[in-house]
């Protein structure tokens, strides 16, 4: 029995792709795998080859194969573009319309399934998705009810007739290969999983879920991959806690509108991509001269300008960090698994508001989009924490104003929502005093500027950095960020298989860099390598810049639109030692 | 119940001496008197200009964001607490250039709140250059030749975009102005109400004098009738926007917070944001 495999479902866009996958993986998750997924996809909605891949296993994992168990294919063009992942062992299923061929090369076993014939047979060659997903998961030899059922949630809004149709297609596509398999096949034979309840989904829906329970009810954003899912899951669930999603005609509203919103009291969000970034760049500043809470993700994708919309790519580290114009305080976190896409949304509101800045969330493409097993979320550790909001302030005097840029000890000075009779005040972009009125007073700039900057200077969070580290004395510190973890995980278990001793760094709190935290475990490792999707080494160039080991520090990118693979990751690091 | 005196701060506006600008200030803080308000009931949101300071000066909640950005931060005030009642304000270069796009979705969005334009004619904050409100043939120092590009008609534009209420006045008719943002406060949607506020120091064209000649007071207008957009279209090209006075009121469509399906009729300002337990679980079912 084995504990892990790959399977991958491809055809053209709008070929039900989404819908299989969807219902394949409902049913391995129930059963308690866990799994992770890959979706390759292209800026259109109809036509081209999008495919998407499901790891499954019986332990916690967080990274693409390298290779292949099982591909299911709509067309040739599936076949050609992915046999090569297949190993020596795997199994395409296609549908035998087309007169499937094994490339040459490949060894795979091919089943050719009369995968439309059935669905047609059936009523409708719509259904051929259901045939083809039965196949492949009776050659698994898992338990077909568990299917069936998911296959019923599925198409249960149709109607009665509609599920039984679809289950007779998953019925009929099992039988089919089964029949010319003679039962399942040995070679893919699961162990059972452990059966504990998990969830399965998307970053930006856990990014989307954490900020509902952080307590956010508007949303402004302007629609772009791969961020949409956070508005369109928000879009669906803020009314039912009175609050909604305000699509706005472009991204400086969407920043602009969540800062009105923020400054009158209520958690506000915007989520957007690089060129949405770009446009929220003077909103950022403001935010953060006013020191009006913000919460911004953003899911980084294929830049330059319009670049790879839909692949993935982590190359707006520096324009986070520098992007704004003028010195103002600002946080960026970047979660980097399904769990802490959830948290840190709760944390990044909390932040915005105990240290009354800009906070960006900054996840990938592949973190965002793919579909990954999440442990249970905890509602215990659902924590609303709103920094200096002060209330019942006493009346103001005449022509008095509440001192809304209070110099204190911390730089943090309390904040009222508008509304509460003794909190007047003014706010603006200007430099200014104390009560919010501008002001050109090089003695008060100079006042405001350190007031506002030295709020960073208490800031600690929690898991700033996720350290593994094994080895006091390693070859290698691997140090990523965003949804590179898991893949560096999976390539040091090879690397020490093969005597490399690696440690591993997550970076979290992107900026400020945590420096202290980060500096022993740099000190300690004789190179230290930044996995990073782009092509210039940001992550490794703020590691150079904060702590001082610049000598030791190497690049590992990849800025091709696809995600590193644990083969690479192994092999480029075995490279450097 | 407050007094206009009581929207009024110390502070001294930093506006050239005969700007339009000081009595658009004035007649807030009549308008915010009469309709009933005290001064922490009102936020004035203002763009970047000499007029963007407006802000600073009625004493109520206000926000001087960044130019051309007053109209979504101020809706996203509204949105937050809908029991404020929120100005916006700015230049024409602030809403009619930089923020036209705001501008028109605002109107679109019809969000209950009151935009009111300083339209001077030119860039004045900048030191005089043409806003998309300046005659062609205007002369300034960003088109020393004349300027050759049209006339934008904003108000058109606004019927046109689905305004729900269109108002136009001039800062020397404190009466009229005051009235009509009276008017635009409670209106339920987006109120539009752009104001003739002569630039005495680099507007020698468009001056006191020349409104004073060259526009039409609605009210001597007989059988003009502001519930109907097509006179209001015909009147506004006819004159070529030279009128003054309510042009349209549509009361027949209610503002955005009252058509977004299951939107608090009470300002989320004050819910409380703790999700239940039964609420997160119920949450989780779709992902398990
Ligand atoms: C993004 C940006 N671009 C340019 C400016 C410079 N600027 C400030 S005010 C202004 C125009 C002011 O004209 P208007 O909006 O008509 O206001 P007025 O001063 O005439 O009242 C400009 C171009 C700025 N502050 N921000
Ligand atoms: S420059 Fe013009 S618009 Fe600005 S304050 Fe002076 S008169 Fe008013
Ligand atoms: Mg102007």
């Amino acid at each position: 029995m084995i504990s892990q495999l790959s399977w991958k479902i491809g055809g053209q866009q709008g070929e039900g792709v989404e819908s299989t996958d969807r219902i394949f993986s409902t049913a391995l998750n129930r059963l308690g795998y866990y799994l992770y997924g890959y979706r390759h996809f292209s800026s259109r909605i109809k036509g081209g080859h999008t495919n998407n891949k499901i790891r499954i296993s019986t332990k916690p994992i967080r990274a693409i194969s390298d290779d292949l168990d099982i591909l299911v294919a709509f067309d040739q063009e599936s076949i050609d573009l992915n046999a090569h992942e297949l190993h020596t062992n795997g199994v395409i299923v296609a549908d035998a319309k087309f007169n499937p061929v094994v490339p040459e090369g490949a060894t795979a076993r091919l089943f050719a399934v009369p995968i439309t014939a059935i669905a047609e047979e059936l009523g409708t060659s719509l259904m051929k998705n259901m045939v083809a997903s039965g196949a492949s998961w009776a050659l698994l030899g898992l338990p077909l009810e568990v299917f069936n059922k998911a296959v019923e949630e599925e198409f249960g809004r149709k109607g009665a007739a509609v599920v039984e149709k679809n289950i007779e297609a998953v019925r009929r596509g099992a039988e089919f290969v089964l029949e010319q398999a003679g039962g399942p096949l040995e070679q893919f034979r699961l162990e059972p999983a452990d059966g504990k309840q998990k969830l399965f989904m998307i970053g930006n829906d856990a990014m989307a879920l954490g900020s509902l329970a952080a307590g956010c009810r508007i949303m402004s954003a302007y629609p772009i991959t791969p961020a949409s899912e956070i508005m369109e899951y928000l879009i669906k669930k803020l009314p039912k806690f009175g609050g909604t999603v305000v699509q706005t005609e472009d991204e400086i509203a969407a920043a602009t509108m969540a800062i009105g919103a923020n400054y009158a009291g209520v958690r506000t969000m915007t989520a957007s991509a690089g060129p949405g970034l770009s446009l929220m760049m003077e909103a950022i500043g403001l935010a953060g001269m006013t020191e009006t809470p913000l919460v911004i993700v953003d899911t980084q994708r294929g830049g330059p300008s319009t670049g790879l919309p839909t692949k993935q790519e982590q190359s707006d580290v520096n324009a986070m960090i520098y992007g704004t114009h003028g010195e103002i305080p600002k946080i960026i976190i970047s979660p980097s698994s399904i769990e802490e896409c959830f948290y840190d949304m709760i944390e990044a509101f909390n932040l915005s508001e105990q240290y009354q800045c800009p906070v960006i969330v900054l996840t990938d493409l592949q973190l965002s989009l793919g579909k990954q097993s999440c442990e249970m979320l905890d509602y215990n550790r659902i924590v609303i924490d709103r920094g200096k909001l002060a209330s019942d302030v006493p009346p103001l005097e005449t022509h008095a104003q509440f001192k809304r840029y209070e110099l204190t000890e911390d730089g943090v000075s309390p904040r009222v929502i508008p509304g509460e009779k003794g909190g007047l005040h003014h706010v603006t972009g200007v430099e200014h005093d104390e009560i919010g009125r501008p002001s050109e007073s090089s003695i008060n700039r100079k006042k405001m500027m350190d007031k506002r900057l030295s709020k960073l200077n208490s800031l600690s969070i929690t898991n700033a950095i996720h350290v593994d580290a094994p080895h006091e004395e390693p070859e290698l510190l691997i140090v990523g960020m965003g949804s590179t973890g898991g893949t560096i995980d999976e390539a040091r278990v090879r690397l020490e298989e093969a005597g490399i001793k690696t440690n591993h760094i997550t970076v979290r709190q992107i900026y400020p860099f945590p420096t202290e935290l980060f500096e022993p475990y740099a000190d300690r490792a004789s190179q230290i390598v930044v996995v990073e999707n782009n092509a210039t080494g940001q992550l490794a160039d703020q590691i150079k810049l904060n702590v001082g080991c610049a000598a030791k520090v190497r690049n590992m990118l990849k800025y091709d639109g696809t995600p590193f693979l644990p083969s690479e990751i192994y092999s480029r690091s075995k490279e450097l030692v | 119940m407050a007094t206009f005196k009581e929207f009024r701060n110390n502070v001294k506006p930093n506006w050239c001496p005969g700007c339009g600008d000081f009595s658009i200030q004035a007649a807030i803080q009549r308008a915010a008197a009469n309709v009933g308000l005290e001064p922490e009931q009102l936020a004035v949101i203002s763009g970047i200009g000499c007029s963007g300071r407006i802000s600073g000066y009625v004493n109520a909640y206000g926000f001087h964001g960044i130019h051309g950005r007053a109209l979504p931060i101020a809706q996203g005030v509204k949105l937050a607490n809908r029991d404020l009642t929120v100005i916006a304000s700015g230049g024409d270069g602030d809403g009619f250039a930089i923020g036209m796009g705001h501008t028109v979705h605002a109107i679109r969005r019809n969000v209950n709140m009151t935009y009111i334009v300083m339209d001077n004619q030119i860039y004045g904050l900048t030191k005089g250059q043409t806003s998309p409100r300046s005659a062609v043939g205007f002369k300034t120092k960003s088109t020393p030749e004349g300027s050759v590009e049209t006339t934008l008609a904003p108000l058109e534009i606004a019927l046109a975009a689905g305004a729900t209420f269109v108002a136009q006045s001039f800062s020397s008719d404190l009466k009229q102005l005051t009235s009509l943002i009276e008017q635009g406060i409670n209106h339920e949607g987006f109120s539009l109400i752009n104001v003739f506020s002569p630039c005495v120091t680099f507007n020698k064209i468009n001056t006191y004098d020349w409104f004073k000649e060259n526009i039409v007071n609605l009210a001597t207008v007989e059988g003009y009738d502001p519930t109907n957009r097509v006179m209001a279209m015909t009147k506004l090209m006819e004159t070529n926007g030279m009128i003054t006075g309510l042009i349209y009121q549509d009361t027949s469509r209610r503002s955005y917070e009252n058509l977004v399906p299951g939107f608090s009729q009470e300002s989320l300002a004050h819910h409380d944001l703790t999700l239940s337990e039964d609420d997160f679980n119920g949450l989780l079912k779709e992902f398990k």
